[in-house]
């Protein structure tokens, strides 16, 4: 590879940081803001990479391959590390042989998430260490860094990146590739790897002394360093955050902390004396400042900063001067521009029909979560990837038959195989009754439509097994099974209605593909629809469906007997042409019969 | 602004704005500058309202751009240029593509477009400069170089000579879309030249 500066995200720096360090085996499932890593890594030659079915799978393939004796990685987001807890924090006991990296992608602001928590505290709680870099160049770095770390400590490290990491570009200079000293192979140590207790209080006592000498090493550590300038404010700061502290004060000391766990004690010693005033500069949670006040340290940090949100250098130079900055212009009320499920997605008109079943929708995490917004307003609660199924099931067992025909659990494909499926074993297992619909669009669509399991395709193409959900189902012990088309609304509300009143257990499988997918851009038999001129009632049953091809135009009395409608008209429908993907559905809202086949679209 | 700026890209998710803002990024680079690009994936992109934050100067720290220092604004569709107003200060200059895309309140009827967007920018001390982008795009037979059109009214304003720009274009676009997206980044770079 050339050794030319390069333009790259954080990502794609990161998976460069992983090749360079020579990883071979890296495991993976996607999430905002960390889904391009994964796919920049397959494209270099001798890594192999996967998309794991969920995050803990992802982290056991990566200490597996750990064990075997290669460098290996798992990468996810910020609550994708929370599914894989369990087996971090025993990782950390048994330690490893090749190099063993957790990327975890944090989302301050909740650009794409349901939570901003900080993945900061995982470090502290799972005893291992953690690496923070501020920029894409850094995130390369530090990543090959890592690798180099977990071999020498015998540990899992972590590496934290979040969104204004992962998705900005910066300049990134490519380096040598490295090489490890631990020989592949299969090597049996069941004092180090099995962890049942009589080892593992071994390993306990040995993961305090690998603390130790990573606490000693973080004092020297190369990306812990003082800037030393003007004495009278000296801040303390890792990540993204250092560069908002530089940009606000850039004659200010600085210490930045490139290992947020386990902290150089001795530095931040040392670096506090040599300063009037020590103020803490972090995003979300006080991580640093509570270490630093735990060790009697004065310093000021949250009550400062806010401690919600992302930061820029703006908030941070007002928060510490106290100084208001200028007025600022106001942007006008106007019209909100929030996301909206595709034209033509096969989750429209599925959720079109379940909003007329008037029941507690239990959702879960996808595009079609979008349906919780207006018109379709057909979800009532999304908690985590998975939560859909198990929330439906407690609420049916917490309000017994009075439940009946009034909840409903809806999950996308790639959520259900991610933690749908135990749930829905608590299901049959513990005699309900819930109706589940899984609405399989043969994708992962919100992450940007990675390949799973039930696509019987692999992240590089090639073809797999496909997972038969249907037959799962089956075997799982669901006896009513039933696989429909989710563009066919009335079909959809009577298997619906049907289903919620059934006394047992029951699962409807939605299947019709993400318009998004490369098959669906290119097909040619596309058939696009239109409102007959001078049909239109003006009844608006159409736009109940909220789909951005469905456009009405408001009418005033003498426009509309001028149009030859009736006066009394408010208004009518009409299909944008270039909008429309055919997908049909809004054909059977219309009880005027005034959407039709646009004949001169289709020859 | 000659040795460095802050460029706010906005727009609806779909209009070519990261392409638009990697060109520009690298073009910057090209003509010697650093530069840090920001940007937002996942949920921002089914239709919904979307920002890049664009910053190049001799050393960029910070890859966000504060409220009140950008110094050019450039919208792919005139609604968004109002949403994120907070960002201009007065000398500010913005570039707003003429384009109206309705948001779903708007389409299915319970708002109404606002028809003062240009009032309202032109009633500050913006240097404002409407383009009728989409037409000019048209106009090269491909609509979907309506983003290349926006670079090429927004390359006559930095500090970057024309033909390091058509370079970038070059490189960074497949052969077969390479002519006519220079076609459209020389339309843009005219419109904003003739500008009032
Ligand atoms: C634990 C966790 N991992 C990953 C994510 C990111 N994420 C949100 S939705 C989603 C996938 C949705 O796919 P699917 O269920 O097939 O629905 P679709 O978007 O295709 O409608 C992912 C990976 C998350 N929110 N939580
Ligand atoms: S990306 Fe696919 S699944 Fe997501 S909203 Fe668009 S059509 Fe629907």
């Amino acid at each position: 590879m050339s050794r030319k500066n390069r333009f790259m995200s954080g990502n794609e720096a990161i998976a460069l940081g992983a090749y360079e360090a020579g990883v071979k085996v890296v495991s993976a499932y996607p999430g905002t803001p960390s889904t391009e890593i994964l796919e920049y890594i397959c494209t270099y030659d001798g890594v192999y990479s996967e998309w794991a079915p969920n995050e803990k799978v992802a982290l056991e393939v990566a200490v597996g391959a750990s064990f075997a004796g290669v460098r290996s990685m798992a990468v996810m987001k910020h609550v994708g590390l929370n599914v894989a807890a369990d087996p971090l924090f025993t990782a950390a006991y048994t330690g490893v042989r090749g190099g063993l990296v957790i990327i975890t992608c944090d989302d301050p602001e909740m650009h794409s998430s349901q939570n901003e928590q900080d993945n900061r505290n995982y470090a502290f709680a799972a005893k291992v260490p953690m690496l923070e870099p501020a920029d894409p160049a850094e995130a390369k770095e530090f990543t090959k860094l890592a690798f180099r770390l977990s071999e020498e400590y015998d540990i899992p490290v972590l590496v934290r990146s979040t969104t204004r990491i992962s998705h900005v570009k910066g300049l990134i200079t490519p380096g040598r590739k490295d090489k490890s000293r631990v020989k592949p192979g299969i090597v049996k140590m069941p004092q180090k790897l099995v962890m049942l207790p009589a080892h593992a209080r071994g390993r306990r006592i040995d993961l305090e002394e690998r603390m130790k000498r990573l606490r000693a090493h973080a004092e020297t550590f190369s990306e812990n360093r003082i800037e030393r300038a003007d004495k009278k404010r000296g801040f303390i700061t890792s990540g993204i955050s250092y560069l908002y502290v530089k940009e606000a004060f850039p004659d200010a000391s600085v210490l930045k902390l490139g290992m947020v766990f386990p902290f150089p004690e001795k530095l931040i010693r040392k670096f506090a004396k040599s300063v009037d005033e020590v103020i803490i500069v972090e995003e979300l949670d006080p991580f640093i400042e509570l270490h630093v006040k735990a060790m009697g340290i004065a310093c000021r940090g949250k009550e400062l900063i806010p401690a919600i949100g992302e930061l820029n250098s703006g908030i941070v130079r007002q928060s510490v001067t106290k100084k208001k900055g200028g007025k600022l212009f106001q942007p006008p009320e106007m019209p909100m521009r929030p996301p909206n499920l595709c034209p033509g997605c096969p989750h429209r008109g599925i959720f079109h029909a379940i909003s007329r079943l008037n029941v507690f929708v239990a959702g879960d995490i996808g595009c079609y979560t979008l349906a919780a917004l207006k018109p379709l307003s057909s979800m009532d609660s999304c908690v985590c990837m998975g939560a859909s199924i198990g929330t439906a099931f407690g609420m049916e067992k917490a309000l017994g038959k009075d439940a009946l025909g009034k909840v409903l659990a809806v999950i996308g494909d790639s959520t259900f195989i991610h933690s749908g499926i135990t749930g829905l074993i608590d299901v049959v297992y513990n005699k309900g009754f819930s109706t589940v619909v899984i609405l399989d669009n043969r994708t992962t669509g919100m992450t940007g439509h990675q390949p799973n399991p039930s696509t019987g395709m692999t992240i590089t193409g090639e073809s797999s097994t496909m997972l038969d959900i249907e037959a799962l189902c089956r075997a799982i012990g669901i006896k009513n099974v039933q696989t429909i088309n989710p563009h066919d609304i009335d079909r959809c509300f009577n298997v619906l209605k049907k289903e919620i009143n059934r006394p047992g257990p029951s699962v409807i499988i939605t299947k019709s593909p993400c318009v998004l997918l490369p098959e669906m851009k290119k097909r040619k038999d596309r058939t696009l629809y239109q409102v007959l001129t001078g049909g239109c009632n003006g009844c608006r049953a159409c736009l109940r469906i909220g789909c951005p091809a469905i456009e009405w135009t408001p009418l005033s009395g003498k426009e509309a007997v001028r149009l030859g409608f009736k006066a009394k008209q408010k208004g009518y429908s009409s299909i944008n042409s270039v909008l429309c993907d055919g997908c049909g559905q809004c054909v059977s809202l219309c009880k005027f019969g005034a959407i039709v086949l646009d004949k001169g679209k289709n020859d | 602004m000659t040795d460095s700026g802050n460029i706010i890209m906005c727009g609806v998710g779909g209009q070519g704005i990261l392409l638009a803002s990697e060109i520009t990024s690298l073009a910057l680079l090209k003509a010697g500058f650093d530069v840090k690009k920001s940007e937002v994936h996942g949920m921002a992109q089914r239709g919904g309202s979307v920002i890049a934050h664009l910053r190049f100067g001799r050393k960029v720290y910070s890859p966000l751009i504060d409220p009140g220092t950008a110094d050019i604004m450039v919208a792919f569709e005139m609604l968004e240029s109002l949403r994120y107003i907070h960002y201009l200060h007065r000398h500010s200059r913005v570039i707003v593509s003429t384009q109206k895309i309705f948001p779903p309140s708007v389409t299915t009827g319970m708002e109404t477009y606002p028809d003062d967007i240009m009032d309202k920018l032109n009633a500050n001390k913006f240097k404002v400069y409407p383009l009728d982008a989409f037409g000019a795009a048209r106009e090269t037979g491909e609509t979907r170089t309506v983003n290349m059109v926006i670079v090429g009214a927004l390359s006559s304003v930095l500090p970057v000579k024309e033909h390091i720009f058509i370079k970038t274009i070059n490189e960074r676009l497949p052969e077969r879309f390479r002519r006519v997206n220079i076609m459209a980044f020389s339309r843009g770079r005219k419109l904003i030249q003739s500008a009032p």
